[in-house]
């Protein structure tokens, strides 16, 4: 009478893609990859066209996503690009929710959560497609075996400080540093249970430091914001002095339209978050999805990410943008997609008992 | 049907006397409909485990873990302090205006107004940007008058006080609009008669007007109570940065990955139960007396002079509007055209790329504009006849079962929207009712959310219309709707007008039950503002919620010109 299947747990999921996942290896198996690289054809320009828009969720800043969406329809007139962006974590529940109610929205999908794309892999809800500068250029631990997805975007979840509220020598430079009492009301922080980027850097940091740093960190009275696409905001608006985490492209963006912030990359390593891209089997606008994924991996859209953005990328034809601490000489803490997977559940629900929201 | 229609007139004529009755059954239904689905939904949640077998263990969880207690108690509390500020600051208010010759009477009333369709998270997101203990433009005027360091603040809008403020500050005008309005119907003769046997003016309005205001209050409070027990936004704005939850958003991220819809559930019965409690006690007090205070009869309450005190209660009126209207109105203008948000404008950071970005760059604010107007005016004149013929039945008791009608009709003001919401997906998101991701879904839920206080406004209106009026048209022959229509609705058209307006300001300003139920086709506005506070696009709320504002006061400006231009108009539409 009731239907449960409205209802997804991650781990009643798992055990029913296992069984998908087995026959879906074992059909990858005999066609031995993903499939053949796909170029930009005129005929999927035109079918594109014809569908008229793509709609695509993303957990990027807003404006950075608006941005790119105006660039593709620059260079697509005729297919508009809807840009639905919120936190990765929300974009998961919400994709489950319409997915669970037969409402097939997503066209193109981005998760600052790398792991969220293993799930919908797993899920079958992905289609297999690879954009010809995705075959060509990325190297292979940025893509998915099966095709299914690439890392559209890289980028860094940091500390950073307003420089108006704090001197140099005075700045923290490692997430130890911003345990000191000094700091108590000055830290703003972001949400894993909201966003990715924080999901992904809250699994590398416990991993690194373990579950006490967060202890110590919530006796600190931090202002507790849902995006890690807010604390660099709350930083340069002046509402705090210290950022314990938040999108490293924003504070960059800030830095060089001239607002009073500085990034920090912590003594102990800093988090990388991949963010990658896939199309939906289910898309309501297939070719235009198509279409849309080629042009987020062409060089002139991962440029564009990097300059206006603030970006990283792992396209090798992208230049990293002058002035920037180059990523070669980051000291980087490790990312695993497959463990945030197992243990997403576990970590917002610890994270919650720790802070309390 | 073509035998009907080709029967005797006589025979149409009984036929139509018998119309009443299946026309109420019929609304029946509807409410039903409406409401018991997701609440039995909600009821099923609550008792059942994740495999769907039924357990008591959700509410031992509720009871045994401080994370869901601490919700409860900070809920309760922040809806009995705001009801009780609101009380105080707005029954005197109410007063001045509707009983003293204070100047600036009309401008108070639509400064009240203002606050009252200022969507209260766009409230909540403007003091931020005026009391935020760091950038709060008020913070920085005070250490820039006081000479303090960087740190020093007057004002934290991140805590409990902060958001009890924040809270009254969008509830008052719910006691004020009933007190006045309650005093603007209530005849100056019993005041007449205070003063012909020599009382003093305030001995008039302490022993005659206070007692006849009295059920105006306290449904009033009532109201504001239930609306600040309910409330999502301004909670999920100003009390999670803070590190505390009430009951609204603790079910809220109960929903988030992966969702626990048992536990939610579970939790909202306590709100549920305590309010079925309050009603039952408003009833008891308010069944008691009778407040007919409109009859065949009418004259002119007279006015009371105050005055010098007359300026003296002006500053003190426009004092406590400078809260929910003038400051955060100025925060939001003077973000809107800031490069950073916390900075005055002032020559050098004057920009117009915020409003540029909102209509060119930002691809949702049409698609938004055009649902919210599509459901405002759609849930605005269903609610409105629902409630009118709802509100008719239970004040003169038409029909049998009357009283489980009027239930009906106010219980949804029990379900915090956000458990609505998800009651509401999990009704309609299946078959044989497939409406999750359509506007369908979202116009129910605003028809379900707002219908209690338009019920309650337009059954209190009724309450203090005297049945003679109808009584006579009835023995005249007409039938009940017929009477309804011709003679009730007259009586009580500018009720009417004022609770077309009300649902369709509450419809743009929700956003707890449309945050469950929209998709990316169906976003509204509320949804876009509350998706752009959660990444702190501070400058392109603040363009939005300015033009939130000027639809709603549009929509305030017509109904009002509708009232005030005399009978021609409506018959004319």
């Amino acid at each position: 009478m009731r239907n449960r299947g409205a209802k997804l747990t991650r781990r009643k999921v798992l055990v029913g893609a296992s069984a998908f996942g087995l026959a879906g290896s074992f059909a990858t198996r005999v066609l031995s990859a993903a499939p053949p690289a796909s170029a930009v054809t005129p005929e999927l320009i035109a079918a594109a066209k014809k569908e008229g828009k793509v709609v695509w969720y993303t957990s990027v800043d807003l404006k950075l996503s608006e941005q790119i969406g105006k660039a593709f329809e620059a260079k697509y007139p005729g297919v508009a690009c809807k840009v639905e962006r919120t936190g990765a974590e929300r974009l998961l529940q919400r994709i489950g929710q319409e997915y669970a109610a037969n409402v097939h929205a997503v066209d193109v999908v981005n998760s600052s959560d790398a792991s969220h794309l293993i799930y919908w892999k797993e899920q079958g809800l992905l289609a297999p497609y690879v954009p010809e500068d995705v075959a060509k250029f990325y190297p292979p631990e940025h893509k998915d075996p099966d095709g299914m997805f690439a890392s559209f975007r890289v980028f860094l979840s940091i500390i950073a400080y307003n420089t108006n509220l704090v001197k140099k020598e005075e700045a923290p430079r490692g997430f130890a540093d911003l345990l000191d009492p000094k700091w108590k009301g000055k830290i703003v922080k972001a949400h894993p249970g909201y966003s990715g980027t924080i999901m992904t850097a809250t699994y590398q940091i416990a991993h690194e430091l373990g579950w006490s740093y967060f202890e110590k960190l919530a006796r600190q009275n931090v202002l507790q914001v849902q995006s890690a696409a807010d604390p660099p905001k709350k930083l340069a608006l002046g509402e705090r002095a210290v950022q314990a985490d938040g999108v490293e492209y924003l504070i960059l963006k800030e830095k060089e339209s001239g607002q009073p912030v500085e990034p920090v990359y912590a003594t102990e390593g800093t988090p990388i978050i991949v963010g990658p891209n896939g199309v939906f089997k289910a898309a309501p606008n297939p070719n235009a999805a198509r279409l849309f994924q080629s042009f987020c991996f062409s060089p002139e859209c991962q440029q564009l990410c990097i300059d206006i953005g603030g970006l990283r990328s792992v396209h090798p034809q992208a230049k990293e943008h002058p002035g920037r601490t180059p990523l070669s000489q980051i000291k980087l803490m490790k990312d695993d997609p497959a463990a945030v997977l197992k243990q997403g559940e576990e970590i917002k629900a610890r994270y919650v008992k720790i802070f309390h929201v | 049907m073509t035998a009907l229609a080709s029967s005797a007139p006589a025979e149409r004529r009984r036929f139509a006397v018998d119309l009443s009755l299946p026309v109420l059954l019929l609304f029946a239904t509807v409410l039903c409909l409406l409401i018991a689905l997701p609440l039995s939904w909600l009821l099923i949640y609550a008792f059942s485990d994740k495999n769907g077998a039924i357990t008591l263990e959700n509410f031992h969880r509720l009871l045994s873990d401080a994370a869901y207690l601490d919700p409860l108690l900070v809920t309760f509390a922040l809806a009995s302090l705001s009801a009780l500020i609101a009380c105080v600051v707005a029954a005197p208010m109410a007063w001045l205006v509707a009983r003293t010759d204070m100047p600036l009477r009309r401008t108070v009333r639509l400064l009240v107004t203002a606050s009252f369709v200022t969507p209260p998270f766009l409230g909540a997101i403007a003091w931020e940007l005026l009391a935020a203990p760091n950038s709060g433009l008020l913070n920085q005027l005070y250490r820039e008058l006081a000479g303090l360091p960087e740190d020093a603040y007057l004002l934290n809008i991140y805590s409990f006080a902060g958001l009890v403020f924040v809270v009254s500050c969008y509830t008052f005008p719910y006691v004020f609009v009933l007190v006045a309005n309650a005093l603007d119907r209530t005849p100056g003769d019993l005041e007449d008669a205070s003063a012909i046997l020599g009382a003093k003016t305030w001995h008039t309005a302490w022993r005659v007007t206070l007692p006849l205001a009295l059920p105006a209050m306290l449904a009033g409070a009532l109201v504001a109570f239930l609306q600040a027990m309910t409330l999502f936004g301004s909670p999920a704005i100003l009390a999670m940065p803070a590190g505390f939850h009430t009951m609204t958003t603790k079910i809220w991220s109960l929903f988030q990955f992966p969702p626990r819809p048992e536990l939610a559930a579970a939790a909202s019965l306590p709100l549920l139960i305590l309010t079925v409690i309050l009603l039952r006690a408003e009833n008891n007090v308010l069944g008691r007396r009778s407040y007919a205070v409109v009859g065949a009869r009418n004259s002119e309450p007279r006015v009371i002079r105050l005055g010098v005190w007359r300026w003296v209660m002006l500053a003190c009126a426009l004092a406590v509007l400078t809260c929910p209207v003038f400051l955060p109105y100025f925060a939001l203008l003077n973000a809107s055209f800031s490069r950073v948000a916390s900075h005055l404008v002032w020559f050098d950071n004057f920009t117009l790329q915020n409003i540029r970005f909102v209509f060119h760059e930002l691809s949702a604010t049409q698609l938004a504009l055009r649902n919210t107007f599509v459901l405002g005016s759609l849930a605005a004149t269903i609610g409105t006849i629902l409630a009118l013929v709802i509100a008719y039945v239970t004040a003169r008791q038409a029909v049998v079962g009357h009283r489980l009608l009027g239930f009906l009709a106010t219980a949804p003001v029990a379900i915090p929207g956000i458990v609505l919401g998800v009651g509401l997906f999990f009704s309609y998101a299946r078959p044989p009712f497939l409406l999750y991701g359509t506007l369908w879904i979202l116009l129910i839920a605003f028809l379900t959310l707002s219908l209690p206080a338009a019920y309650q406004q337009l059954q209190s209106a009724f309450r203090a219309v005297h049945p003679e009026l109808e009584d006579a048209s009835r023995i005249l022959g007409a039938t009940r709707l017929r009477t309804l229509w011709k003679i009730t609705t007259p009586l009580l058209r500018n009720n009417v007008i004022a609770t077309w307006c009300f649902i369709f300001v509450a419809v743009i300003r929700e956003l707890s039950a449309a945050i469950m139920l929209f998709t990316s086709e169906t976003k509204v506005l509320s949804v876009l503002i509350y998706d752009l506070n959660e990444s702190g696009d501070l400058a392109a709320i603040a363009v939005l919620g300015l033009l939130m504002l000027v639809i709603t006061f549009c929509i305030v400006a017509l109904a009002n010109s509708l009232r005030f231009g005399g009978r021609r108009l409506p018959r004319a539409g």
